[in-house]
């Protein structure tokens, strides 16, 4: 059952989040009382984004390996400091989905940089700030956003597949590393939901037959929270 | 000693100067096993800005380029403390850069994408308190984007945002790296866990090390807010309560920690603003030993550390740089000292401290187990 966490003060960076399942976390961690920056391409829509939500935003590709220390500067920066990074943007290499055998060099290359080397080099840029919250007992939790297609072999979805499933494994491997400071690190996988990556890959689905990014943004929510110290839920303890 | 003139990370040396004055060579993959269970290390965690900012003086049309160096409230961007030069780079010697032009209040500067205006002189030609105009997320964007880290002549290549960034480094506070912490990973973490050293963080907004200008290098370090947490605060108890050792990773640690005991003695968790030098003869109350960079003789850093060390010890151990080819300055080797005792070594309990072996020099608990690993004959 849905609990309705507090997190008052908790310093989140949410990356891809001016759509889909990254806006949806933007949305329900501000209202949670949460300090969010976020992360996108798009500079309209990040400010956009901002104004809405009262959340930082910041202009920028997780898959440019140039914007990646610029980015944790400027979260660290905003934010004093970084809590929880949830790794959700995301690409699917290039669209229309391809099988394997038809499927170009660069949508591969472009699948594995957003959404493997990009998630990697913010998670090592950001670790120096996710211990020390861990070591002062805030929080420190790490979410990369995963699928079933890094488990299930689906026909065409070759470097969006590969690249997540390369994904899963990081996560479990940083999870088993980072364990002793105290970060966790969890994959979640949404599900598919009613958002514009899932139109991109299937254009012809009926949206109502898919999830809504807030439905999934709550149950993440809820998964955080549960992987939270026990203090943090009750901020007055902690920070009282 | 050979100037470090450029980033490199992984090896390295360690001279460690132990309480009594022995010199001892270690690689610095070796840190881990430096001290005892029991022991707690300190790290300054504040990650380092792009502090400098090139621009141009809008009432003289002027180059300049200015170095952010001190906050005005920690953390917010919208002003600084800083201090500018005329045109040029950092491949120039900073005694050797040009002055930057009269500055008077309301002078306006552009630096790249962002807009600030002089506030006031501060007593130096080059040393103002400037506030950007815009938000505080458009001054990060606007430095994140424009600004460099501030480096020296002696590393020509660009520096990097990664080159100065500790691997520990959280908020971004620092104007100069917190030099002593780029010898730190987490393998080395992980082997001090293992190994029951513990591992502590504080923020420090370390400062610019040299403007250059002697009149205003004897202003130096400035004010430099720091921030404690509770853990760390209650770690350095219960390490001191059970006759621990506190290592700080760099001056800047030094700095922090003895600012904060200088009212009672203890660590209190929370912020607040080191002032003065450490001199020769400041009493150093918390910290046992300290991990510094490689510096020379008359360097502030150099300085420091005759805090811990006598003279006749750094005589050797700047020797033994010259000697061993040690790399000098950030991005160097480095030496570890332990403090020297305040009392006479008479008062001590020889039973406690010497090895029979070692025909009566005294030598402290760490060295004693180093000294049984690598000369097999002096085990019991």
């Amino acid at each position: 059952m849905p609990s309705n966490p507090n997190f008052d003060g908790l310093r989140v960076l949410v990356t891809g989040g001016t759509s889909g399942l990254g806006l949806a976390l933007v949305q329900a961690l501000t209202a949670r009382g949460a300090n969010v920056a976020f992360v996108a391409r798009t500079a309209s829509s990040v400010e956009r984004t901002a104004r809405t939500t009262g959340a930082h935003g910041i202009v920028g590709d997780v898959g440019r390996k140039e914007d990646i220390d610029r980015i944790a500067l400027q979260a660290s920066g905003m934010l004093a400091g970084v809590d929880i990074l949830i790794n959700n943007a995301s690409s699917l290499g290039f669209v229309p989905l391809s099988l394997l055998a038809d499927t170009q060099n660069e949508a591969m290359e472009k699948a594995l940089t957003v959404n493997v080397l990009g998630p990697f080099r913010l998670t090592k840029a950001l670790l120096g700030d996710l211990a020390s919250s861990a070591r002062e007992l805030r929080g420190a939790v790490v979410v990369n956003i995963s699928s079933d297609a890094a488990i299930n072999a689906y026909p065409t979805w070759g470097a969006y597949g590969a690249s997540k499933a390369a994904l899963k494994h990081m996560t479990a491997i940083w999870a088993e590393e980072m364990a002793a400071e105290g970060v966790r690190f969890l994959s979640f996988d949404p599900g598919d939901m009613d958002t514009p990556l899932h139109a991109l890959a299937v254009p012809d689905a009926d949206p109502a037959t898919l999830k809504r990014p807030e439905t999934a943004a709550a149950e993440l929510i809820d998964v955080i929270a549960a992987a939270l110290p026990k203090r943090v839920r009750t901020p007055v303890e902690a920070f009282g | 000693m050979i100037a470090a003139d450029h980033p490199r990370r992984g090896d390295g040396k360690v001279l460690v100067v132990s309480a009594d004055g022995d010199i001892r060579h270690f690689s610095r993959a070796r840190l881990a096993t430096l001290f005892e269970p029991g022991d707690l290390v300190v790290a300054n965690d504040a990650r380092t800005l792009p502090a400098s900012l090139t621009g141009t003086h809008l009432p003289t049309g002027a180059a300049i380029e200015v170095r952010l160096a001190g906050w005005i409230r920690m953390g917010d961007p919208r002003s600084f403390i800083a201090v500018v030069f005329g045109a040029g780079d950092h491949r120039v010697r900073t005694e050797d850069r040009l002055p930057p032009p009269p500055f008077s209040p309301g002078d306006r500067l552009v630096l790249g994408p962002l807009t600030a205006i002089v506030e006031s002189t501060l007593g130096h030609p080059r040393l103002i308190a400037l506030s950007f105009d815009g938000s505080a997320e458009s001054i990060w964007a606007g430095i994140a984007q424009h600004g460099r880290p501030i480096q020296y002549a002696h590393v020509s290549e660009p520096l990097a945002l990664s080159d100065v960034w500790t691997k520990i480094a959280a908020r971004p506070v620092a104007f100069e790296a917190p030099s002593a912490g780029l010898s730190l990973d987490w393998r080395t973490l992980a082997a001090w866990r293992s190994h029951g050293v513990g591992f502590a963080t504080l923020t420090h907004a370390a400062g610019i090390s040299s403007t250059g200008d002697p009149a205003l290098d004897e202003r130096l370090p400035f004010d430099e807010p720091y921030s404690i947490p509770k853990a760390t605060a209650t770690a350095i108890a219960r390490t001191r309560s059970r006759g621990g050792k506190i290592i700080a990773i760099g001056t800047t640690v030094v700095r922090a920690l003895e600012a904060a005991a200088t009212l009672d003695g203890k660590i209190h968790a929370g912020d607040g603003i080191a002032t003065g030098r450490i001199e020769p003869d400041t009493e150093i109350k918390i910290v046992g030993a300290i991990l510094s960079g490689v510096h020379q003789r008359g360097e502030s850093h150099f300085e420091l550390l005759r805090t811990f060390a006598d003279d006749f010890s750094l005589d050797r151990a700047a020797a033994e740089f010259e000697l061993h080819d040690y790399r000098s300055h950030e991005f160097g080797d480095s030496v570890l000292i332990e403090r020297r005792p305040r009392l006479p070594k008479l008062l001590y309990n020889p039973d406690d401290r010497t090895i029979p072996a070692m025909a009566g020099r005294i030598i402290t608990t760490e060295f004693r187990r180093i000294n049984s690993r690598r000369a097999p004959a002096v085990q019991k």
